[in-house]
């Protein structure tokens, strides 16, 4: 709060440019919207800031948002998911400062915004190459047209990895968009604000509400629900301990989710793959 | 005070209306709410939940609907999970007169009842002759229960009497085929008309009253759903006959659901809490109960994709 006098003069127009404070409060992201956690609870990661606390709840959903959403996105044109990819790089960049701070300032933060903001526009460069590389015609012994063609997978839950927090979020997200699938995001416990900072980009970037969902809190509370969720039909496990890995593959295996298993700074093709489904179409030829 | 002897002479048809006393709707909708938020957990929602079932009109009326489709609801309804005997089958399926016979064949000894809507559903706007011969033949077609629209036009225009006599006049087509009353809520625009409503669908013979066709926006709200059921109470008390209510539209999760059973055991009572007196008009409902079932039984929540569409 800022002092009673300085309220007053700013009442009255006096010492015009001296702002009062005004405070954030972070936020879930959950279909496109900038919720409070229903369970009301709040964090302090650090000590000082107060950060949501999603409860299992919050988690359903943003699960359920990611699913209802998932149908437009996939369905959109691998150039206009390109060009939204696109437009977050932007408005990433455009804020440059902003996380920055977040990071903690210096040469590395602001190594690291410009590393995340290379990954976005690396992967919308290829929405739109990916079916020709992955993709295939297959040569088979039939008079048939053999082909294969890679299909999102739904929706993904993605696990983000603490260090570091943004271009380490960035590099797990930006795949799985790429594909076509929706994705909830659990921020990093001790590191959440580069996550849920993120989300302030990308509900300005024409993303549609639902495509990405971030959800901070605890771990311990989440990861049980997330790796159960029947509608969930992916996991990427770049922020999680090996013990966390493990309970999570075998709750995975009820639905036969894919588990995601790779190094958080990977940015390859092949990790946009991890979250689709090779779909193989058999075309009768000469009937 | 209105009484309902005068008015089943019909001359005193006016005085009942106008002894209808109005509604407090700030009232209404602040209990509704307060009444929403209860929170039913573990063994108790997975009584509601059957419960829901075992009270569910499994409804689809829609132009495209083809014999198939009836034969697939059908057989939902019969047993909405198949391999799992412990889910109850639905009350009844609801569809257009055309498609009657063919529901009738394929839930014959099931104990799951043909609901038939009728009465140039949705609008109601055609000639009595056209509603009433169209009744009839539903209810030959092997209709149990017949869900009949209001003609809102006459009722809006204060015209009672023709809604009244046309309720009758549908009442006696349907024989021993149960008669629902649709009201159509979203249409009558306020609840001091929606509790009117009521009272002359009860009077005129209504053996249920069901807010809406599920066409039309608003369905079936909780609020209206509160004044509706405190009609039939006030109604009970004061003739000794028991209708039942139903709400159709608009309701697609079990938290829905469960919702309108709390509403119905604050305002009606256990005794209204079985399919004889408590219908839920749904489509997509019965998939997200199954859900929520399986939630409660596994400790997992559940996907659309493990479920049947239909």
């Amino acid at each position: 709060m800022a002092p009673a006098a300085d309220v007053a003069k700013y009442a009255a127009g006096l010492e015009v440019g001296t702002l009062m404070d005004v405070r954030k409060t972070y936020k879930l992201f959950i279909g496109g919207e900038f919720v409070r956690s229903e369970s009301g609870r709040a964090y302090r990661f650090d000590g000082s800031i107060n950060v949501p606390r999603g409860s299992r709840k919050d988690l359903r959903d943003a699960i359920r948002a990611a699913r209802t959403a998932f149908p437009g996105w996939a369905a959109r044109t691998a150039m206009n998911r390109g060009q939204i990819l696109y437009r977050a790089a932007e408005m990433l960049d455009g804020r440059r400062a902003q996380f920055v701070e977040v990071l903690g300032g210096g040469r590395t933060a602001s190594r690291e915004v410009e590393s995340a903001v290379d990954a976005l526009i690396w992967y919308a460069g290829w929405t739109d190459k990916l079916a020709q590389v992955a993709g295939n015609t297959n040569p088979v012994s039939g008079p048939y047209f053999n082909f294969t063609i890679p299909e999102p997978t739904g929706v993904v839950g993605i696990i983000a990895p603490e260090d570091p927090a943004l271009a380490g979020l960035v590099r797990r997200v930006a795949p799985a968009l790429c594909g076509g699938n929706t994705v909830v995001v659990l921020a990093p416990e001790a590191a959440p604000l580069p996550a849920l900072t993120l989300a302030e980009v990308l509900a300005t970037s024409d993303v549609p509400g639902g495509v990405v969902n971030v959800i901070g809190g605890y771990h311990r509370e989440l990861l049980p629900w997330l790796a159960a969720h029947m509608d969930v039909n992916a996991i990427d496990t770049a922020g999680c301990t090996p013990e966390e890995l493990t309970a999570i593959e075998k709750a995975a295996a009820e639905n036969v989710k894919r588990v995601i298993k790779s190094p958080p700074g990977e940015l390859s093709p092949q990790l946009i793959t991890a979250f689709m489904e090779m779909k193989t179409v058999w075309h009768p030829i000469g009937v | 005070m209105w009484s309902v002897a005068t008015a089943l002479s019909l001359s005193h048809l006016g005085s009942l209306m106008r002894g209808v006393r109005s509604v407090d709707e700030v009232g209404a909708d602040e209990r509704a709410a307060s009444l929403a938020k209860r929170s039913i957990k573990k063994s108790s929602k997975l009584w509601a939940l059957d419960l829901a079932i075992r009270c569910m009109d499994l409804t689809t009326l829609e132009g495209s609907d083809t014999p198939g489709k009836i034969a697939a609801l059908s057989a939902k309804g019969i047993r909405p999970k198949p391999g799992d005997g412990s889910i109850p089958s639905v009350a009844a399926i609801c569809v257009y007169p055309a498609r009657v016979a063919e529901a009738k064949e394929h839930l014959r000894n099931s104990g799951v009842r043909v609901a038939s809507v009728a009465t140039a559903f949705p609008s109601g706007q055609s000639f009595l002759s056209v509603k009433l011969s169209e009744t009839r033949e539903a209810v030959a077609a092997g209709a149990d229960e017949v869900d009949m629209v209001i003609d809102r036009g006459a009722f809006l225009s204060g015209d009672y009497q023709k809604v009244y006599d046309e309720i009758v006049a549908v009442k006696d087509a349907c024989g021993d085929a149960h008669l629902k009353v649709i009201l159509e809520t979203g249409e009558l625009g306020t609840y001091d008309s929606v509790r009117r409503a009521s009272i002359l669908a009860m009077a005129a013979g209504a053996d249920f009253i069901k807010t809406s066709t599920g066409k039309v926006q608003p369905a079936a709200t909780l609020p209206v759903s509160l004044v509706m059921m405190e009609a039939i109470r006030d109604f009970v008390r004061e003739t000794g006959r028991p209708v039942g209510f139903k709400p159709a539209g608009g309701i697609r999760t079990s938290k829905q659901a469960i919702a309108y059973l709390v509403v119905l055991y604050e305002t009606l009572g256990p005794d209204w809490m079985t399919p004889e007196r408590f219908r839920l008009g749904a489509s997509t409902l019965l998939n997200d109960v199954l859900m929520q079932i399986e939630k409660e039984r596994t400790g997992a929540y559940q996907s659309g994709d493990y479920f049947t569409i239909d």
